[in-house]
């Protein structure tokens, strides 16, 4: 479904991807997993077109996306959660997600994502007249997913979910992830907490200062010695 | 259901309002009338700041220089062509135009749409810029639209301005501008452009990530604000009759900036009250202006300019009470007068508890 093949990102000469090939099948759930600054979140700002990339292509069902501005990226149905969530914090929570669907001029089709999506999150529908900025974090996390969903996304990528969320609430977005993943929606999940990315991952890449140093299923790379001493932590320290 | 009953309401509140200004037109003094009429133009120019500061969170300082646009477009046609050769004595007007004449509403709507080109010029440069560079940039651009108009005598008779505009002190018909351009401005806030004016303002980054075009959006809410801003210009110069370059200094936009911040920036309704309050409220602090005698003796405070001193020491204590101005980012909303009536008491308990 995405092919990326070669991607060199580079921010003022430094190169914060160094060539690297991800590939993400349709229906999948695949993560990338590495530590700060490996360029995580540089590769899914330039999927997105946030960021120009230098060389290298980005194909999205067989057609190239690299060089088309953002708007036209969301249109062929890719969406970012970004990180840290970033949800709208002066509006409504039903304002984020009506801004989410500000791609489709169906407005019933609207209505019932809006409900498909407080079926999902009961608590937004709780909370649908509040301050996006009240929120708690899970609950702006779940309002971020939200949003993204409105745009009917085909291929949804997520950028740190469980960034500061306590554990238990970071089970109950990786649930709804896979929920969302059965559903018929393509994910990309960045995310450094290893563990439980790789739990979920049908496919797993490890990204270190940019170059992809490992793939496999997520299975193979939780039981892969490597990662567990980086990642997971299960080495014991001498 | 709900929907329905604010319009209504809505429709009955314009006609009570409507009915209102033809009242104050046949009633009231011309000093009286005059004064509504500036709330109304100030309501307007307000409004049409706060869609780019309030709205669209860009911080954009030249509303002075849009409404001079629309005041001199104004001047300019609507000066009967008979009396033009007394109006311009120094340098006689450019021939090209000098046999047009523009009947009201089109010279109206023409300086709003030359404000709104001019805007589409300067922002399609400057809109990439930021917070206090883009104020900075557009503040300067405000300026040299001044000095332009200053210059071009063969146009606009230069420093001498332009006297015998046809004057307009109706209270009915700008308050039908008035009414049109809230109308506007409210649908527009209240349809997905609004929706994705404020994700910009909100967050940039997550905005464009969303797919909303940042900015195209940032120049159609530059432009629908100057060609309002130029609306109201032109409104501005038939009440006074005038227009002068002076009029258009870069401390005029201070007074709408005031408007906004007091009424709420990213509030239709608070643009109304914050024109009201600071036009009216000025007018109504002359009495410290005059001379006071108290028990026989001369009180030496109550002079002129005491009014700006309390004015000043007001704005203060507003600022420093209602950080957000007096409606905030919120809306003077039907629903919100419903519950005022059911129960009072509520809203101050609901205020304390937000604290």
């Amino acid at each position: 479904m995405l092919k990326i093949s070669d991607l060199v990102v580079s921010y003022g000469g430094i190169e914060a991807l160094k060539g690297i090939s991800v590939d993400v099948p349709d229906g999948q759930i695949v993560t990338l997993i590495g530590a700060n600054g490996a360029g995580k979140s540089t590769l899914l700002r330039s999927i997105i077109g946030l960021v120009k990339i230098q060389s290298g292509s980005i194909s999205y069902n067989d057609q190239t996306i690299n060089g088309l501005n953002s708007q036209k990226i969301v249109q062929t149905g890719i969406t970012l959660v970004p990180e840290g969530r970033r949800v709208f914090p002066n509006l409504t929570v039903l304002e984020n997600l009506q801004i989410g669907a500000y791609m489709r001029n169906d407005s019933e089709g609207i209505q019932q994502d809006i409900e498909k999506i407080y079926k999902l999150f009961p608590r937004l529908e709780e909370r649908h007249w509040q301050m996006a900025g009240t929120l708690s974090g899970g609950e702006q996390q779940m309002l971020a997913v939200g949003r993204a969903l409105m745009c009917k996304p085909k291929l949804l990528m997520m950028d740190e979910p469980s960034l500061g969320l306590a554990p238990l609430i970071i089970k109950d977005i990786f649930s709804i992830i896979q929920k969302i993943n059965k559903q018929g929606v393509t994910i990309l999940l960045i995310e450094q907490n290893a563990n439980m990315a790789l739990k979920i991952a049908d496919k797993a890449y490890v990204l270190e200062t940019g170059r992809i140093s490992m793939e496999g299923t997520g299975a193979e790379l939780l039981e892969n010695p490597e990662i567990k001493a980086a990642y997971l932590g299960k080495k014991k320290h001498k | 259901m709900k929907k329905k009953r604010d319009l209504i309401l809505s429709v009955i509140l314009l006609i009570v309002l409507f009915g209102l200004s033809w009242l104050l037109n046949s009633e009231m003094d011309s000093y009286v009338r005059r004064i509504a009429n500036l709330c109304m133009i100030y309501a307007i120019i307000g409004l049409s700041m706060n869609v780019t500061n309030g709205f669209a969170g860009q911080f954009s300082l030249g509303q002075a220089g849009f409404m001079a646009i629309g005041a001199y477009v104004v001047g300019i046609f609507t000066v009967p062509v008979a009396a033009r050769a007394t109006v311009f004595y120094a340098v006689p007007m450019n021939p090209a135009i000098a046999g047009i004449q523009l009947p009201v509403w089109a010279a109206l709507l023409g300086g709003g749409l030359l404000a709104a080109l001019v805007a589409f010029l300067i922002g399609a440069p400057i809109l990439r810029l930021k917070g206090d560079y883009l104020a900075i940039a557009t503040l300067g651009f405000s300026e040299i639209i001044r000095i332009v108009i200053t210059n071009a005598s063969s146009i606009t008779n230069g420093a001498l301005g332009i006297k015998d505009i046809p004057t307009l002190n109706d209270a009915r018909y700008i308050f039908l501008a008035t009414a049109i351009a809230f109308v506007f401005i409210a649908a527009l806030i209240n349809s997905s452009y609004g929706r994705a004016f404020k994700a910009i303002r909100e967050d940039e980054i997550a905005a464009e990530a969303m797919g909303i075009n940042l900015y195209k959006h940032k120049c159609l809410a530059f432009m629908i604000s100057a060609f309002f801003a130029g609306v109201g210009g032109g409104l501005y110069a038939m009440l006074l009759g005038t227009v002068d370059p002076k009029n258009f200094l870069f401390t005029l936009t201070y007074n709408f900036l005031l408007i906004i911040v007091l009424g709420g920036m990213g509030s239709i309704t608070g643009s109304m009250f914050g024109a009201i309050i600071v036009t009216a409220g000025l007018e109504y602090l002359r009495i410290f202006d005059e001379p006071l005698e108290l028990f026989g003796m001369n009180i030496p405070l109550f002079r002129p300019g005491l009014r700006m001193v309390i004015f000043s020491v007001l704005l203060m204590v507003c600022v420093l009470f209602w950080r957000h101005g007096i409606m905030g980012t919120k809306e003077l909303t039907w629903d919100r007068i419903a519950q005022f009536c059911k129960n009072p008491l509520a809203v101050f308990k609901r205020k304390g508890a937000a604290k």
